[in-house]
Protein backbone atom coordinates (compact mmCIF):
# COMPACT_ATOMS: atom_id res chain seq x y z
CA UNK A 1 0.00 0.00 0.00
CA UNK A 2 1.24 3.35 -0.94
CA UNK A 3 1.13 6.90 1.34
CA UNK A 4 0.79 9.76 -0.67
CA UNK A 5 0.13 13.58 0.55
CA UNK A 6 -3.25 14.46 -0.72
CA UNK A 7 -6.00 16.78 -0.26
CA UNK A 8 -9.53 15.78 0.75
CA UNK A 9 -10.66 16.68 -2.83
CA UNK A 10 -7.56 14.87 -4.96
CA UNK A 11 -7.78 11.86 -2.39
CA UNK A 12 -11.34 11.83 -3.88
CA UNK A 13 -10.23 12.45 -7.26
CA UNK A 14 -7.78 9.26 -7.01
CA UNK A 15 -10.83 7.02 -6.05
CA UNK A 16 -12.36 8.06 -8.81
CA UNK A 17 -9.47 7.40 -10.72
CA UNK A 18 -8.87 4.23 -9.93
CA UNK A 19 -12.89 3.31 -10.47
CA UNK A 20 -12.56 3.94 -14.25
CA UNK A 21 -15.91 5.87 -14.84
CA UNK A 22 -17.07 6.44 -18.58
CA UNK A 23 -18.39 9.60 -18.13
CA UNK A 24 -17.23 12.26 -16.07
CA UNK A 25 -19.31 15.80 -16.41
CA UNK A 26 -19.23 18.45 -14.17
CA UNK A 27 -18.95 22.28 -13.59
CA UNK A 28 -16.42 23.92 -11.31
CA UNK A 29 -17.83 25.62 -7.57
CA UNK A 30 -15.66 25.95 -4.61
CA UNK A 31 -14.70 24.00 -2.57
CA UNK A 32 -15.24 20.74 -5.43
CA UNK A 33 -13.34 22.47 -8.27
CA UNK A 34 -10.25 20.79 -7.36
CA UNK A 35 -11.44 17.27 -7.69
CA UNK A 36 -12.48 18.15 -11.35
CA UNK A 37 -9.38 19.60 -12.35
CA UNK A 38 -7.20 16.58 -10.52
CA UNK A 39 -9.76 14.47 -12.67
CA UNK A 40 -9.13 16.07 -16.07
CA UNK A 41 -5.63 16.29 -15.29
CA UNK A 42 -5.73 12.56 -14.81
CA UNK A 43 -7.37 12.33 -18.46
CA UNK A 44 -4.73 15.27 -20.02
CA UNK A 45 -1.60 12.84 -18.86
CA UNK A 46 -3.32 9.55 -20.35
CA UNK A 47 -3.99 8.18 -16.71
CA UNK A 48 -7.52 7.75 -17.25
CA UNK A 49 -9.29 7.46 -20.37
CA UNK A 50 -12.43 8.55 -19.67
CA UNK A 51 -15.27 10.98 -21.62
CA UNK A 52 -15.02 14.52 -20.31
CA UNK A 53 -17.92 17.06 -20.60
CA UNK A 54 -17.85 20.20 -19.01
CA UNK A 55 -21.30 21.32 -19.53
CA UNK A 56 -22.92 25.14 -18.92
CA UNK A 57 -24.70 24.71 -15.67
CA UNK A 58 -24.89 21.89 -12.98
CA UNK A 59 -28.90 21.39 -13.87
CA UNK A 60 -27.28 19.99 -17.15
CA UNK A 61 -24.46 18.31 -15.88
CA UNK A 62 -26.79 15.82 -14.16
CA UNK A 63 -29.00 15.82 -17.26
CA UNK A 64 -26.21 14.80 -19.18
CA UNK A 65 -25.08 12.08 -16.69
CA UNK A 66 -29.04 11.29 -16.69
CA UNK A 67 -28.76 10.45 -20.02
CA UNK A 68 -25.00 8.83 -19.92
CA UNK A 69 -25.78 6.47 -17.12
CA UNK A 70 -29.28 5.65 -18.94
CA UNK A 71 -27.25 4.15 -21.47
CA UNK A 72 -25.02 1.92 -19.37
CA UNK A 73 -21.91 4.05 -18.72
CA UNK A 74 -20.57 4.82 -14.96
CA UNK A 75 -20.61 8.41 -14.48
CA UNK A 76 -19.10 10.46 -11.94
CA UNK A 77 -19.56 14.59 -11.17
CA UNK A 78 -18.05 16.70 -8.64
CA UNK A 79 -20.27 19.88 -6.94
CA UNK A 80 -21.41 22.12 -3.85
CA UNK A 81 -23.80 24.05 -2.57
CA UNK A 82 -25.15 26.37 -5.10
CA UNK A 83 -24.43 23.63 -7.94
CA UNK A 84 -25.80 20.92 -5.82
CA UNK A 85 -29.09 22.87 -5.28
CA UNK A 86 -28.76 24.00 -8.83
CA UNK A 87 -29.08 20.42 -9.53
CA UNK A 88 -31.95 19.61 -7.24
CA UNK A 89 -34.63 18.85 -9.76
CA UNK A 90 -32.63 16.31 -11.66
CA UNK A 91 -31.36 14.45 -8.34
CA UNK A 92 -35.06 13.27 -7.99
CA UNK A 93 -34.88 12.16 -11.93
CA UNK A 94 -31.88 10.43 -11.30
CA UNK A 95 -32.85 8.47 -8.34
CA UNK A 96 -36.60 7.64 -9.19
CA UNK A 97 -34.62 6.23 -12.22
CA UNK A 98 -32.27 4.06 -9.87
CA UNK A 99 -29.21 5.49 -11.92
CA UNK A 100 -26.21 4.60 -10.04
CA UNK A 101 -24.60 8.62 -10.09
CA UNK A 102 -22.17 9.49 -8.04
CA UNK A 103 -21.26 12.81 -6.80
CA UNK A 104 -17.98 13.65 -5.00
CA UNK A 105 -18.88 16.76 -2.49
CA UNK A 106 -17.23 19.07 -0.27
CA UNK A 107 -19.98 20.43 2.23
CA UNK A 108 -20.60 24.32 2.01
CA UNK A 109 -23.29 26.39 2.86
CA UNK A 110 -25.56 27.62 0.79
CA UNK A 111 -26.77 31.30 0.08
CA UNK A 112 -28.02 34.10 1.11
CA UNK A 113 -25.87 35.88 2.18
CA UNK A 114 -23.14 34.46 -0.16
CA UNK A 115 -20.30 32.10 1.86
CA UNK A 116 -17.83 29.80 0.16
CA UNK A 117 -16.80 28.12 3.28
CA UNK A 118 -17.65 25.02 4.89
CA UNK A 119 -20.76 23.73 6.59
CA UNK A 120 -23.54 20.74 5.86
CA UNK A 121 -26.34 22.82 4.49
CA UNK A 122 -25.99 21.40 0.73
CA UNK A 123 -25.75 18.11 1.95
CA UNK A 124 -28.72 18.13 3.93
CA UNK A 125 -30.75 19.87 1.33
CA UNK A 126 -30.64 16.68 -0.17
CA UNK A 127 -32.23 14.65 2.04
CA UNK A 128 -34.80 12.94 1.10
CA UNK A 129 -34.27 12.74 -3.06
CA UNK A 130 -32.98 9.50 -2.54
CA UNK A 131 -29.61 9.79 -3.01
CA UNK A 132 -27.29 7.23 -0.86
CA UNK A 133 -25.30 9.80 1.51
CA UNK A 134 -21.78 9.06 3.11
CA UNK A 135 -19.46 12.08 5.02
CA UNK A 136 -16.16 11.86 5.67
CA UNK A 137 -14.11 12.90 8.28
CA UNK A 138 -10.98 13.36 6.70
CA UNK A 139 -9.16 12.45 3.48
CA UNK A 140 -8.48 8.91 4.04
CA UNK A 141 -12.39 8.51 4.67
CA UNK A 142 -12.59 10.29 1.21
CA UNK A 143 -10.74 8.34 -0.41
CA UNK A 144 -12.18 4.69 1.48
CA UNK A 145 -15.68 6.11 0.98
CA UNK A 146 -15.87 6.86 -2.50
CA UNK A 147 -14.74 3.65 -3.93
CA UNK A 148 -16.82 1.96 -1.50
CA UNK A 149 -19.68 4.28 -2.51
CA UNK A 150 -19.62 2.78 -6.09
CA UNK A 151 -20.01 0.02 -4.64
CA UNK A 152 -22.67 0.61 -2.67
CA UNK A 153 -25.19 2.65 -5.40
CA UNK A 154 -24.07 0.19 -8.22
CA UNK A 155 -25.50 -2.95 -6.55
CA UNK A 156 -28.03 -1.01 -4.25
CA UNK A 157 -29.04 0.95 -7.97
CA UNK A 158 -29.29 4.05 -6.38
CA UNK A 159 -27.22 6.96 -6.82
CA UNK A 160 -24.75 8.45 -3.89
CA UNK A 161 -23.25 11.52 -2.61
CA UNK A 162 -19.80 11.43 -0.94
CA UNK A 163 -18.89 14.20 1.14
CA UNK A 164 -16.31 15.72 3.41
CA UNK A 165 -16.43 19.24 5.70
CA UNK A 166 -15.59 21.87 2.39
CA UNK A 167 -11.77 23.88 2.57
CA UNK A 168 -11.08 21.65 6.19
CA UNK A 169 -10.97 18.20 4.51
CA UNK A 170 -10.82 19.37 1.01
CA UNK A 171 -8.20 21.38 1.12
CA UNK A 172 -6.27 20.11 3.57
CA UNK A 173 -3.27 17.84 2.80
CA UNK A 174 -2.63 14.74 4.79
CA UNK A 175 -1.37 11.60 4.17
CA UNK A 176 -3.98 9.03 2.52
CA UNK A 177 -3.06 5.23 2.36
CA UNK A 178 -3.95 4.16 -1.28
CA UNK A 179 -4.66 0.68 -2.57
CA UNK A 180 -2.67 -0.45 -5.69
CA UNK A 181 -4.65 0.23 -8.78
CA UNK A 182 -5.48 -3.38 -9.59
CA UNK A 183 -6.49 -4.21 -6.00
CA UNK A 184 -9.29 -1.17 -6.21
CA UNK A 185 -10.21 -2.19 -9.35
CA UNK A 186 -10.61 -5.60 -8.72
CA UNK A 187 -12.62 -4.41 -5.51
CA UNK A 188 -14.88 -1.82 -7.52
CA UNK A 189 -15.23 -4.46 -10.56
CA UNK A 190 -16.69 -3.63 -14.00
CA UNK A 191 -20.18 -1.64 -14.27
CA UNK A 192 -22.99 -3.90 -15.30
CA UNK A 193 -25.91 -2.11 -16.21
CA UNK A 194 -29.75 -3.98 -15.87
CA UNK A 195 -30.86 -2.12 -19.05
CA UNK A 196 -29.33 0.62 -21.98
CA UNK A 197 -31.47 3.12 -23.55
CA UNK A 198 -29.06 2.14 -26.69
CA UNK A 199 -29.77 -1.48 -26.74
CA UNK A 200 -31.90 -1.32 -30.00
CA UNK A 201 -32.43 -5.56 -29.64
CA UNK A 202 -34.85 -5.06 -26.20
CA UNK A 203 -35.80 -1.27 -26.89
CA UNK A 204 -37.25 -0.09 -23.51
CA UNK A 205 -38.60 3.37 -21.80
CA UNK A 206 -37.38 5.07 -19.23
CA UNK A 207 -38.95 7.27 -16.81
CA UNK A 208 -42.29 7.05 -18.79
CA UNK A 209 -45.31 8.93 -17.50
CA UNK A 210 -46.82 6.99 -14.40
CA UNK A 211 -50.42 7.87 -13.37
CA UNK A 212 -52.45 7.29 -9.98
CA UNK A 213 -52.53 3.57 -10.75
CA UNK A 214 -48.88 2.85 -10.88
CA UNK A 215 -46.71 5.52 -9.33
CA UNK A 216 -47.21 4.65 -5.61
CA UNK A 217 -45.58 0.72 -6.62
CA UNK A 218 -42.32 2.13 -8.40
CA UNK A 219 -42.32 4.96 -5.25
CA UNK A 220 -42.86 2.05 -3.33
CA UNK A 221 -39.83 0.19 -4.85
CA UNK A 222 -37.39 2.94 -4.53
CA UNK A 223 -37.49 3.24 -1.08
CA UNK A 224 -37.45 -0.73 -0.69
CA UNK A 225 -34.21 0.01 -2.39
CA UNK A 226 -32.91 1.92 0.20
CA UNK A 227 -33.55 -0.42 2.75
CA UNK A 228 -31.67 -2.96 0.56
CA UNK A 229 -28.73 -0.32 0.61
CA UNK A 230 -28.69 -0.98 4.53
CA UNK A 231 -27.71 -4.15 3.95
CA UNK A 232 -25.62 -3.72 1.13
CA UNK A 233 -23.30 -1.19 2.99
CA UNK A 234 -21.69 -3.44 5.83
CA UNK A 235 -20.85 -5.85 3.43
CA UNK A 236 -19.40 -3.61 0.87
CA UNK A 237 -17.21 -2.74 4.27
CA UNK A 238 -15.95 -5.93 5.11
CA UNK A 239 -14.73 -6.94 1.87
CA UNK A 240 -13.00 -3.16 1.92
CA UNK A 241 -11.22 -4.10 5.14
CA UNK A 242 -10.16 -7.29 3.66
CA UNK A 243 -8.34 -5.30 1.23
CA UNK A 244 -7.21 -1.86 2.90
CA UNK A 245 -7.10 -3.33 6.65
CA UNK A 246 -9.72 -0.44 7.71
CA UNK A 247 -12.84 -1.09 9.21
CA UNK A 248 -16.06 1.05 8.84
CA UNK A 249 -19.95 1.01 9.71
CA UNK A 250 -22.77 3.23 9.36
CA UNK A 251 -20.67 5.25 12.07
CA UNK A 252 -17.49 5.09 14.07
CA UNK A 253 -17.95 5.20 17.91
CA UNK A 254 -15.43 6.58 20.50
CA UNK A 255 -15.33 5.50 24.29
CA UNK A 256 -19.05 4.93 23.26
CA UNK A 257 -19.15 1.73 25.28
CA UNK A 258 -19.85 2.35 28.76
CA UNK A 259 -20.18 6.54 27.78
CA UNK A 260 -22.93 8.28 30.01
CA UNK A 261 -22.52 12.04 28.28
CA UNK A 262 -22.27 11.75 24.20
CA UNK A 263 -21.90 13.85 21.13
CA UNK A 264 -23.29 12.89 17.80
CA UNK A 265 -21.90 14.29 15.17
CA UNK A 266 -20.77 14.38 11.27
CA UNK A 267 -17.50 14.61 10.21
CA UNK A 268 -14.16 16.71 10.85
CA UNK A 269 -15.21 17.46 14.08
CA UNK A 270 -15.29 14.08 15.70
CA UNK A 271 -11.80 14.56 15.42
CA UNK A 272 -11.36 17.84 16.99
CA UNK A 273 -13.87 16.08 19.91
CA UNK A 274 -11.46 12.84 20.20
CA UNK A 275 -8.87 15.23 21.70
CA UNK A 276 -11.49 16.38 24.27
CA UNK A 277 -12.71 12.70 25.19
CA UNK A 278 -8.85 11.86 26.06
CA UNK A 279 -9.26 15.23 28.32
CA UNK A 280 -12.43 14.19 30.04
CA UNK A 281 -11.26 10.00 30.21
CA UNK A 282 -8.92 11.14 31.72
CA UNK A 283 -10.63 13.15 34.33
CA UNK A 284 -12.83 9.96 34.85
CA UNK A 285 -15.64 11.06 33.21
CA UNK A 286 -17.43 8.62 31.13
CA UNK A 287 -17.69 10.88 27.58
CA UNK A 288 -18.24 9.38 23.93
CA UNK A 289 -18.27 10.04 20.17
CA UNK A 290 -20.64 8.85 17.82
CA UNK A 291 -19.36 9.73 14.36
CA UNK A 292 -22.15 9.52 11.80
CA UNK A 293 -20.53 8.15 8.69
CA UNK A 294 -23.65 6.95 6.67
CA UNK A 295 -26.71 9.21 6.86
CA UNK A 296 -28.83 7.54 4.02
CA UNK A 297 -29.97 5.14 4.70
CA UNK A 298 -30.16 6.12 8.02
CA UNK A 299 -29.02 3.75 10.54
CA UNK A 300 -31.87 4.28 13.13
CA UNK A 301 -31.68 0.82 14.93
CA UNK A 302 -27.74 0.82 15.18
CA UNK A 303 -27.95 4.69 16.99
CA UNK A 304 -30.35 3.97 19.34
CA UNK A 305 -28.23 0.66 20.40
CA UNK A 306 -25.13 2.60 20.38
CA UNK A 307 -26.56 5.31 22.85
CA UNK A 308 -29.02 3.40 24.73
CA UNK A 309 -26.78 3.19 27.68
CA UNK A 310 -26.46 7.36 27.43
CA UNK A 311 -27.90 9.68 30.16
CA UNK A 312 -27.26 12.80 28.02
CA UNK A 313 -26.80 12.99 24.30
CA UNK A 314 -25.94 16.43 22.37
CA UNK A 315 -26.46 16.56 18.51
CA UNK A 316 -24.43 18.55 17.04
CA UNK A 317 -25.21 20.16 13.56
CA UNK A 318 -23.45 21.96 10.64
CA UNK A 319 -26.25 22.71 9.41
CA UNK A 320 -30.05 24.42 10.45
CA UNK A 321 -33.29 23.01 9.27
CA UNK A 322 -35.39 25.57 10.08
CA UNK A 323 -38.00 24.01 11.62
CA UNK A 324 -37.76 25.31 14.73
CA UNK A 325 -37.44 21.80 16.09
CA UNK A 326 -33.36 21.79 16.16
CA UNK A 327 -31.01 20.75 13.79
CA UNK A 328 -31.77 17.92 11.04
CA UNK A 329 -29.65 15.64 12.41
CA UNK A 330 -30.92 16.15 15.93
CA UNK A 331 -34.30 15.69 14.59
CA UNK A 332 -33.44 12.12 13.20
CA UNK A 333 -31.78 11.01 15.92
CA UNK A 334 -34.76 12.28 17.98
CA UNK A 335 -36.72 10.48 16.02
CA UNK A 336 -34.31 7.03 16.00
CA UNK A 337 -34.77 7.02 20.01
CA UNK A 338 -38.18 7.48 20.49
CA UNK A 339 -38.39 3.48 20.77
CA UNK A 340 -35.48 3.28 23.28
CA UNK A 341 -36.41 2.49 26.26
CA UNK A 342 -33.94 4.00 28.12
CA UNK A 343 -34.63 7.76 26.32
CA UNK A 344 -31.40 9.86 27.15
CA UNK A 345 -32.34 13.57 27.63
CA UNK A 346 -31.01 15.23 23.70
CA UNK A 347 -29.79 18.80 23.24
CA UNK A 348 -29.60 20.48 19.92
CA UNK A 349 -26.85 22.51 19.02
CA UNK A 350 -25.62 24.14 15.60
CA UNK A 351 -22.13 24.92 14.86
CA UNK A 352 -19.67 26.00 12.73
CA UNK A 353 -21.92 27.66 10.01
CA UNK A 354 -20.82 29.38 7.20
CA UNK A 355 -17.33 27.64 7.94
CA UNK A 356 -17.04 29.49 11.77
CA UNK A 357 -14.54 27.96 13.77
CA UNK A 358 -14.83 24.99 16.09
CA UNK A 359 -12.25 24.42 19.03
CA UNK A 360 -11.64 22.24 21.41
CA UNK A 361 -12.72 24.68 23.99
CA UNK A 362 -15.95 24.70 22.73
CA UNK A 363 -16.70 21.35 22.83
CA UNK A 364 -15.19 21.11 26.09
CA UNK A 365 -17.79 24.01 27.34
CA UNK A 366 -20.59 21.40 25.34
CA UNK A 367 -19.55 18.42 27.38
CA UNK A 368 -19.58 21.23 30.69
CA UNK A 369 -22.86 22.07 29.73
CA UNK A 370 -24.06 18.22 29.20
CA UNK A 371 -22.62 17.09 32.83
CA UNK A 372 -24.22 20.06 34.13
CA UNK A 373 -27.69 18.46 32.63
CA UNK A 374 -27.10 14.84 33.63
CA UNK A 375 -26.31 16.39 37.37
CA UNK A 376 -29.64 17.72 37.04
CA UNK A 377 -29.92 21.44 36.19
CA UNK A 378 -31.97 22.42 33.32
CA UNK A 379 -30.89 23.76 29.98
CA UNK A 380 -32.03 24.98 26.91
CA UNK A 381 -32.66 22.44 24.67
CA UNK A 382 -31.75 24.30 21.75
CA UNK A 383 -28.86 26.29 21.25
CA UNK A 384 -25.71 27.31 19.08
CA UNK A 385 -22.28 27.06 19.62
CA UNK A 386 -19.68 29.95 18.92
CA UNK A 387 -22.28 32.41 18.52
CA UNK A 388 -21.54 36.27 18.95
CA UNK A 389 -23.65 38.41 21.77
CA UNK B 1 -31.06 -9.24 -7.64
CA UNK B 2 -34.57 -10.47 -7.78
CA UNK B 3 -36.81 -9.33 -10.56
CA UNK B 4 -38.35 -6.18 -9.47
CA UNK B 5 -41.52 -5.56 -11.93
CA UNK B 6 -42.01 -1.77 -10.46
CA UNK B 7 -38.29 -0.98 -11.34
CA UNK B 8 -38.06 2.94 -12.08
CA UNK B 9 -40.83 1.89 -13.82
CA UNK B 10 -39.23 0.81 -16.60
CA UNK B 11 -41.32 -0.36 -19.78
CA UNK B 12 -39.84 -3.40 -21.57
CA UNK B 13 -43.06 -3.53 -24.12
CA UNK B 14 -43.35 -0.82 -26.58
CA UNK B 15 -46.54 0.51 -27.83
CA UNK B 16 -47.53 0.24 -24.23
CA UNK B 17 -49.36 3.47 -24.54
CA UNK B 18 -51.59 1.77 -27.41
CA UNK B 19 -54.00 -0.32 -24.58
CA UNK B 20 -54.09 3.08 -22.81
CA UNK B 21 -57.51 5.10 -23.87
CA UNK B 22 -57.62 8.42 -23.10
CA UNK B 23 -61.13 8.83 -23.73
CA UNK B 24 -61.79 8.20 -19.77
CA UNK B 25 -60.71 11.84 -18.99
CA UNK B 26 -64.17 12.82 -20.94
CA UNK B 27 -66.41 14.33 -18.23
CA UNK B 28 -69.72 14.09 -19.52
CA UNK B 29 -69.91 14.94 -23.12
CA UNK B 30 -68.69 13.64 -26.58
CA UNK B 31 -69.11 14.86 -29.93
CA UNK B 32 -71.86 13.22 -32.58
CA UNK B 33 -71.35 13.97 -35.72
CA UNK B 34 -74.41 14.99 -38.11
CA UNK B 35 -73.48 13.82 -41.67
CA UNK B 36 -75.86 15.20 -43.50
CA UNK B 37 -74.51 18.62 -42.23
CA UNK B 38 -70.90 18.29 -42.69
CA UNK B 39 -68.93 20.26 -45.55
CA UNK B 40 -65.80 18.41 -45.37
CA UNK B 41 -63.49 21.02 -44.60
CA UNK B 42 -61.36 18.92 -42.21
CA UNK B 43 -61.15 22.29 -39.60
CA UNK B 44 -61.72 19.89 -36.68
CA UNK B 45 -59.19 17.40 -37.87
CA UNK B 46 -56.56 20.31 -37.90
CA UNK B 47 -58.02 21.62 -34.48
CA UNK B 48 -58.84 18.45 -32.75
CA UNK B 49 -55.64 18.18 -29.99
CA UNK B 50 -56.11 14.74 -29.25
CA UNK B 51 -56.13 13.46 -33.14
CA UNK B 52 -59.66 12.06 -32.59
CA UNK B 53 -60.78 13.20 -35.81
CA UNK B 54 -61.40 10.04 -38.30
CA UNK B 55 -60.08 10.88 -41.95
CA UNK B 56 -60.87 7.87 -44.54
CA UNK B 57 -58.24 7.05 -47.41
CA UNK B 58 -59.89 9.62 -49.58
CA UNK B 59 -59.57 12.33 -47.10
CA UNK B 60 -63.05 12.94 -46.51
CA UNK B 61 -64.12 13.11 -42.44
CA UNK B 62 -65.25 9.85 -40.78
CA UNK B 63 -66.46 10.72 -37.37
CA UNK B 64 -64.61 10.47 -34.08
CA UNK B 65 -62.47 7.82 -32.54
CA UNK B 66 -63.94 7.89 -29.16
CA UNK B 67 -61.07 5.99 -27.92
CA UNK B 68 -59.18 8.74 -27.69
CA UNK B 69 -61.64 12.10 -27.53
CA UNK B 70 -61.23 13.71 -24.67
CA UNK B 71 -64.40 15.60 -25.44
CA UNK B 72 -62.94 19.26 -24.92
CA UNK B 73 -65.90 20.21 -27.59
CA UNK B 74 -62.82 22.47 -29.67
CA UNK B 75 -64.45 20.48 -32.67
CA UNK B 76 -67.58 21.44 -32.44
CA UNK B 77 -66.58 25.06 -31.43
CA UNK B 78 -64.88 25.43 -34.95
CA UNK B 79 -67.10 23.84 -37.43
CA UNK B 80 -67.88 26.36 -39.53
CA UNK B 81 -71.24 24.32 -41.49
CA UNK B 82 -74.40 26.10 -40.98
CA UNK B 83 -76.38 24.35 -39.13
CA UNK B 84 -73.35 22.70 -37.45
CA UNK B 85 -72.20 19.06 -38.37
CA UNK B 86 -70.64 18.76 -34.80
CA UNK B 87 -72.44 19.05 -31.81
CA UNK B 88 -71.38 18.01 -27.94
CA UNK B 89 -73.88 15.71 -26.55
CA UNK B 90 -74.95 14.04 -23.17
CA UNK B 91 -72.62 10.47 -23.29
Amino acid sequence: MKRLALTGNEAMAYAMKQSKPDVFCGYPITPTTDILVTLAKYIANGELDCEFVTAESEHSVASILYGASSAGARCFTCTASQGLALMHEVLHIISGARLPIIIGSSSRSLSSPINVHGDHADFMDMRDTSFIQIFSENAQDSYDNFLQGVRIAEEARLPAIISSDGFITSHNLEAVEVLKDEIAYKFIGDYKTPFSILDIKNPITINPLSLPNSFMEIKKSQADAMRQAKKVIPKVALEYEKISGRQYGFFREYCLDDAKVAIVVLGSTAETAQLVIDELRNKGIKAGILALRVFRPFPAKEIMAALSNCKVVCILDRADAYSSLGGPLFVEVASALYKSKSRPILLSRIYGLGGREIDEEMIKNIFEEIIKINKGQKLNEFGYIGLKK
Amino acid sequence: MKEDKYFAGIIKKPGSSMTYKTYVWRDGLKPAWIKKNCINCLTCYINCPDHAIKVDKDGNMAGHNLDYCKGCGICAQVCPAKPKAIEMKKE
